[in-house]
């Protein structure tokens, strides 16, 4: 939460000096910027092939557990793949890539802009975060509403870092194995998806 | 577009094979946070010089809020799906 913070806050910084003109030049994340986007990719898997956790994580597991993340995935493209018909601006592509941000808005929201443009950057931005945010929130009602396994799908990409103290806190210790695994398979899945679902 | 699946597999791979040097891991995941801090600034500079952004932010996030609420719907109730595909063999036994 205290990162999502400071992410905000450069975000908020950005506008601020937008908005005041206060650069003589604006970069955008057209250009050069396509290339600070590749290292990101590259630093986000390096981090998630170098943790230990997540191969520990990876291996613990049986097959019938993939489902779990492979479920999130398809809910949530279904899910934003039928509102989209009722979006004033937004289609259904679009929708599809945004969903496939899956809670992870700093990675879905940078990926998003350089294909289509800030707005739907933006876009990506926000509805990735009302996720996180939400699962921080709803995680105890997600529980008694619908069991253990909706906060872990509610927090989607983020049940393996940000929203996984909500969620063991919520659905209980030995869940916490199932919330990494989700996370993980579901983090490596957004850069993937977006791409595929944008390029397609 | 698609050399950002090629950058991440070779990440993810790269990571797998420095696994055990905490110190490289560790120096990329701070690296992976100041990029992150650097494209969103970007990303704020060219939401702050465009009108466009602005003046439709009202119309943007509630079509955001829609989304994640219809992302978050979706995943729960396939989520449920699975819960109960899971819990048969178990209540069998």
């Amino acid at each position: 939460m205290k990162n999502s913070l400071i992410v905000l806050g450069w975000f908020g910084a950005g506008i601020l000096v937008g908005r005041l003109s206060l650069l003589p030049e604006i970069p955008t994340l057209s250009n050069a910027a396509l290339y600070v986007v590749y290292l990101l990719v590259l630093l986000v898997g390096v981090g998630i092939g170098g943790d230990a956790k997540s191969w520990q994580a990876l291996k613990a597991t049986n097959i019938k557990i993939v489902l779990i993340p492979l479920s999130i995935i398809v809910g949530t493209l279904a899910g934003v793949g039928l509102v989209s018909f009722l979006l004033p601006t937004i289609g259904l592509r679009d929708s599809l890539a945004v969903g496939a941000g899956f809670g992870y808005y700093s990675l879905s929201s940078v990926l998003i802009s350089q294909a289509r443009g800030e707005t739907l950057g933006v876009v990506a931005l926000l509805s990735n975060l009302i996720r996180e945010i939400a699962t921080l929130l709803l995680a105890p009602l997600l529980v008694s509403l619908f069991g253990k396994l909706a906060p872990i799908a509610c927090g989607g990409a983020t049940a393996m870092d940000s929203t996984l103290p909500v969620i063991i806190k919520s659905a209980g210790k030995e869940y916490a194995m199932v919330s990494l695994f989700s996370g993980i398979v579901i983090s490596i899945a957004v850069p993937i998806l977006i791409t595929l679902i944008l390029t397609a | 577009m698609v050399a950002v699946i090629l950058f991440f597999a070779v990440g993810i791979l790269l990571g797998h094979a420095l696994r055990h040097r905490s110190k490289i891991i560790a120096l990329a995941d701070s690296l992976t946070m100041w990029t992150i801090y650097l494209l969103l600034f970007v990303l704020g500079l060219s939401v702050g010089v465009n009108r466009q952004i602005l003046q439709h932010i009202g119309s943007l996030g509630f079509q955001a809020a829609v989304l994640a609420a219809a992302a978050i719907v979706g995943s729960v109730l396939a989520s449920q799906l699975v819960r109960l595909a899971l819990e048969r063999p178990v209540d069998e036994e």
